[in-house]
């Protein structure tokens, strides 16, 4: 590390899933020189896939996380279709589709209503106290019941296919157990109304209040970036297949049609010494200049367009905003995810329609036919990539897992240093609306630190202010 | 006939019939995991166990233990299902057992008789032992991390098929069930792969390939199927 940290402030993270913690290094003059994300948990599921067999492995992984089960299900199964050298039924691979968009729905609606909006309603100022989902259900009723049954909708989607809501063993490498019942259909369709109201009108909501938040638009990790994300084979927003695409900030395609079990040829894995997270790069702009971003913002940003109406008009909107380039700042992963709520709804709507999600024949049995299988997937926040190697008789003996979060790690510790230099320096205390700024620009991520190090919990927020010889200056608690 | 009493009950019994067997046709449950009818009694999971008043309340596995004349069995009080329990815990602690993914959880003789007995924690130290799984078979698998050593394989092996494939390896709390005592089970000499071991097994130490978390789903019972269809000599 160059030069000389006077001061380290400490803040571990709320309203995310998992343990994280944010450090701040001070000069002597009290300016930023420097900000870091710390992930404090680490799992191992890695080496504990050892040993298992492949379509084991849905199963297994699946239990990562309890909010995004089903993106590790999904990517799993993907992964195990490649080993056993298959392609999944047509009516399976809709399906898996369709559980997928109950999964962004329930995730970015979670993401939105609970843990983000009492920010983007009540105030980046407002008591802490009050500043969460009870304090936002006080002030605003029908948006806080909304967010409940929005999410409630996405979660009936997943029951509705996989028979439980969290941790559905429900898709399998080769396609998924059971196709979606006429019953099943008849009940989601009949609630698909209500969720498309709610999802446009939060969607209207944000659209109106964001001005208000310009200084926070500008400032929570508003920079130049790459991204990237899967699209379709003519460019279109991808959430389960397709190949990948890097846009820069001009929105100019960088890498186009890149074949995602190839990763490791274009994506490196940098080791810092202070996070069990590492920071996935662009290979051919090296460390740390080849930081992209991955996500709803990424996708958005990579697809030439979604390809349903209502969210392509956002779409347009969005765009608009950022005159046709690329939206550059993570405050707009909010947008970004509202949009895509309103997306995975118009493709509910059309899986619904097709009488193809009824059909048996959903999965194709086969044995072991290929020694390494790599599933790659959009889940709610980003790219995710499920890289197996297995012996002969299909037993993991490598697995590499690259979520989400990981890919993001560099751009929430850009942000991170970005809030920081804004709102910190000069001050000799720590002000309470630059802990939940600080918090908020890695919230818009919606990370999932679980997922990120293969790990679960809520947690309290505490901030130290080192002195040059590690004297607290100062220190402030918050209970999770 | 035999006259007992099970749980205070007057019970008939057959000569030759177990204590279990006496209980069972009397409508009265004693739970049992390696007990498999139509198989031989083992006495190795030790669940049935009941208590004799007059042989001084000694305890005895009542899969393995004769109906006697005048015996006064316990079936059921709190010390017998603390036993109970005690002994399912120490199943749990052994190997590997998660549930969570586990191919029979769902369909599993060992968590549903945890269901059963009430046997909520472990308070037991897991041991957490290295334990290898053997995929090498075309069409089953089998993960020593799940087997309760109850034998049910063993014996499905040798008195259903006739091929004696399967037997034990090692000593104590090391015994392995393996294929011509030592696996793979693909390059087994004597395997027929008629699957009747995996029908048998309780758990999910047995299961055919391909199957995922919860799939598994076994019918022990064909074992008795197939030997009641048999021709007699």
């Amino acid at each position: 590390m160059k030069g000389e940290t006077v001061r380290e402030i400490k803040i571990p993270v709320t309203r995310v899933e998992g343990h994280g913690l944010i450090t701040i290094h001070l000069d002597g003059g009290g300016k930023v020189r420097e900000a870091r994300f710390h992930v404090t948990e680490a799992r191992g599921f890695e080496r504990f896939c050892q040993g298992r067999t492949v379509w084991e492995m849905p199963g297994i992984t699946a239990r990562i996380c309890g909010i995004c089960p089903v993106s590790h299900l999904l990517a799993s199964a993907k992964a195990g279709d490649a080993i056993l050298a298959v392609r999944p039924p047509r009516p399976a691979d809709k399906l898996r589709r369709l559980m997928n968009c109950g999964q962004y729905i329930q995730s970015h609606a979670l993401s939105f209503f609970h843990l983000a909006s009492p920010d983007l309603l009540l105030g980046w100022d407002a008591e802490p106290g009050k500043r969460n989902v009870f304090g936002l259900a006080a002030e605003n009723p029908q948006l806080a019941l909304d967010g409940i049954r929005l999410r409630a909708f996405g979660q009936e989607v997943i029951a509705a296919l996989g028979d439980r809501r969290v941790h559905p063993a429900w898709a399998v490498p080769g396609g998924v157990r059971t196709p979606l019942s006429p019953e099943a259909r008849d009940r989601l369709a009949a609630k698909l109304p209500e969720a498309r109201r709610i999802a446009q009108d939060a969607l209207h909501l944000y659209e109106k209040t964001v001005p208000a938040w310009a200084e926070e638009v500008e400032t929570f990790g508003n920079f130049p970036s790459l991204f990237m994300s899967l699209v379709t084979p003519d460019g279109l927003w991808e959430h389960h297949d397709g190949r990948l695409r890097f846009v820069d900030s001009d929105r100019k395609i960088v890498a186009d049609g890149l074949d995602p079990s190839r990763y490791d040829e274009y994506l490196g894995e940098a080791v810092e010494g202070w996070s069990y997270l590492k920071f996935p790069y662009w290979r051919p702009r090296g460390y740390p200049e080849g930081m992209y971003r991955v996500g709803p913002l990424a996708r958005l940003n990579c697809c030439d367009r979604i390809g349903t109406p209502l969210a392509d008009e956002a779409l347009g909107r969005f765009r608009k905003s950022a005159d046709g380039k690329a939206v550059t700042s993570s405050f707009h992963y909010h947008w970004a995810r509202l949009i895509e709520i309103v997306a995975a709804l118009e493709r509910v709507g059309q899986y619904l329609e097709d009488p193809e999600v009824l059909s048996p024949r959903v999965r194709a049995e086969a044995g072991v036919n290929e020694l390494v299988g790599v599933g790659v997937h959009e889940a709610p926040r980003g790219t995710l990539l499920h890289h197996y190697e297995v012996d002969e008789t299909g037993v993991i003996v490598k697995a590499n897992l690259i979520v989400s979060t990981g890919h993001n790690n560099l751009a929430m510790n850009r942000t991170v240093a970005q809030i920081a230099a804004r709102y910190l320096n000069g001050k000799k205390k720590i002000p309470e609306g630059l802990l939940n700024r600080l918090e908020g620009g890695i919230r818009a991520y919606d990370p999932c630190l679980s997922c990120s190090v293969h790990a679960a919990g809520a947690m309290p927020l505490r901030v130290v202010l080192l002195g040059p010889g590690g004297e607290v200056l100062d220190e402030v608690v918050r209970a999770p | 006939m035999i006259q007992l009493r099970i749980d205070d009950t007057p019970v008939q019994a057959e000569p030759g019939e177990t204590i279990l067997e006496a209980a069972r046709r009397a409508g009265i449950r004693i739970p049992t995991l390696c007990f498999l009818e139509s198989l031989s009694p083992r006495g190795a999971c030790r669940l049935c166990l009941v208590e004799i008043r007059n042989w001084n309340g000694r305890l005895v596995p009542s899969c393995a233990t004769p109906a006697q004349e005048g015996l006064d069995v316990v079936a059921h009080s709190e010390k017998l299902a603390a036993l109970r329990r005690t002994i399912l815990e120490l199943l749990f602690a052994e190997r590997n057992h998660i549930c969570a993914f586990c191919v029979s959880s769902g369909h599993c003789e060992l968590q549903d008789l945890a269901t059963e007995l009430g046997m909520d924690h472990v308070t037991f130290p897991y041991r957490f032992p290295a334990l290898p799984l053997d995929a090498s078979h075309p069409k089953f698998g089998l993960d020593h991390n799940r087997c309760v050593l109850c034998g049910r394989c063993v014996r499905a092996c040798a008195e259903v098929e006739g091929a004696f494939t399967w037997g034990f390896s090692g000593r104590g709390v090391e015994t392995l069930v393996e294929p011509d005592l030592g696996g793979p089970w693909a390059q087994s000499p004597t395997c027929t792969g008629c699957g009747k071991c995996v029908q048998a097994c309780p758990v999910g130490a047995l299961f055919e390939k391909g199957k995922a978390t919860s799939e598994q789903v076994k019918r022990p019972e064909i074992l008795a199927e197939v030997t009641e269809r048999r021709p007699r000599a």
